[in-house]
């Protein structure tokens, strides 16, 4: 039990340091077309275990935020953007997969939930949190169409992105 | 009492949710007013360190191109000199020098964002203090916001409170120049008086007149002049001389003379009150 415990762990930490270092070293220096920025550290927050303790997933994600805005110098803004879709996950979880038995310490991944349902909980989130990142940045609703376009090619960029992660890395773990 | 605890920590998702999302927003809130982002700001030798090593890395990959902005650069130096020009005027003995250049490496950089910052690989240690003005080879980058030990982090010309002093070059015409959020190739001149006419091309330049940049830095030139009767004052739109998607190197400047300017500034506003 200990073991399956520090197992999940272990690889929820690694999955922290390498996406936060690939968002803040990578991605943050893309700028497709001028303004597109991809938030693939999100799946961090996607990926951890489906039954984890409500109040811990609103914590870890708070902490997840302000790292990325230290990196940023935006204090507060990734960070809020996180505790709101760490607050709508269990929820959204119960709304997609009420069928679904989750193991203790499992991820809702394409694993378990396969690729449709996945995408399904990955585009609503991102989505959530594209919306209240970029209203929050540009703080009015001027433009609102402009950052609107903003938030839908970020989400898709971003899910699109998520999906090659998760391609990449199940295809290590089988061979 | 007893209940209201009991309540609160039935609801503790909730309150946590709450709790959390506030101190988001208010750690936000402080970085919307420059001089918010002026004190608080994250600039610490943790993440200077990590971009710093992969701004390493990444370096090799420019290098040759580098080299020529550089060559070029001190090309362009090596004609100023005093033995460039051909005449030396020998009634010219009095030269003190106001303004010093210090060189530093652009370790991150954004320009996609609605508030943009660069953060450089001078600091504190280097001779960097806060509100020093920041130029690229090309023209103005920013303003110094925030100085760690070993790094500083520069409100670059896209940031949404940046509002810098300029000069029509031509005219001589006093001007503002702000960032309007949408592109990092262009800002937009405001306050130009109504009887000016501005064409394609027109330079802008730096005033002199904030004390932190040097007259006749420049700025950009002139891509559009919207013409609108009914004002006293028009707009511009303006095409970024330095181009922020890929600085490399800037140059911190330190007016040697700030405080005595400074001083003799505050004095006049003593004696008004």
């Amino acid at each position: 039990m200990i073991q399956i415990m520090n197992n999940v762990t272990v690889r929820n930490i690694i999955r922290f340091i390498s996406l936060i270092l690939i968002q803040v070293l990578v991605l943050n220096n893309m700028n497709l077309s001028g303004y597109l920025n991809p938030y693939l550290y999100i799946l961090f927050i996607l990926l951890l275990p489906a039954n984890i303790n409500r109040s811990l997933l609103l914590i870890i994600a708070f902490l997840t935020g302000l790292t990325v805005d230290y990196f940023g110098n935006t204090l507060g803004l990734h960070a809020s953007a996180c505790v709101a879709i760490a607050f709508m996950r269990p929820g959204t979880i119960n709304l997609f997969f009420r069928n679904y038995e989750f193991n203790s310490g499992e991820s809702p991944a394409p694993a378990s939930i396969g690729y449709r349902g996945f995408l399904k909980y990955a585009i609503s989130l991102t989505f959530i949190h594209q919306i209240i990142l970029f209203y929050l940045e540009v703080f009015s609703l001027n433009n609102f169409l402009f950052t609107f376009s903003k938030v839908m090619l970020s989400t898709v960029l971003s899910v699109l992105l998520m999906m090659i992660a998760i391609l990449i890395t199940s295809k290590r773990k089988k061979s | 009492m007893r209940n209201l605890f009991a309540l609160l920590w039935k609801n503790q998702f909730f309150v946590l949710f709450i709790l959390l999302e506030v101190t988001s927003i208010v750690l936000l809130s402080r970085s919307y007013s420059y001089h918010g982002s002026i004190t608080h700001n994250t600039t610490s030798d943790i993440t200077g360190s990590v971009f710093s090593s992969y701004g390493n890395i990444s370096d090799y990959l420019s290098l040759a191109n580098e080299n020529e902005v550089l060559a070029n650069e001190n090309a362009e130096l090596r004609n100023m000199i005093d033995a460039s020009f051909l005449i030396t005027d020998t009634l010219y003995v009095y030269r003190d020098s106001m303004f010093r250049y210090i060189p530093a490496k652009v370790i991150s950089n954004s320009v996609s964002k609605s508030n943009n910052f660069i953060m450089i690989n001078k600091g504190a240690n280097h001779g960097i203090k806060k509100e020093m003005g920041v130029i690229s080879s090309n023209g103005v980058a920013g303003v110094v916001v925030g100085v760690s030990d070993h790094f500083s982090t520069i409100m670059s010309m896209l940031h949404g409170n940046m509002r810098i002093s300029a000069r029509i070059k031509n005219s001589g015409q006093l001007v503002n120049v702000i960032w309007d959020n949408n592109d990092y190739l262009f800002g937009t001149v405001i306050d130009i008086p109504s009887h000016i006419k501005l064409g394609k091309g027109d330079s802008i330049i730096t005033s002199g007149n904030s004390l932190i940049y040097p007259e006749g830095i420049m700025i950009g030139q002139i891509e559009s002049h919207e013409i609108n009767n009914n004002k006293n004052l028009t707009t511009a739109i303006l095409r970024y001389s330095t181009d922020f998607n890929s600085i490399k190197h800037l140059y911190a400047i330190e007016n040697i003379m700030k405080q005595e300017q400074d001083s003799l500034l505050s004095q006049f506003d003593s004696d008004n009150e």
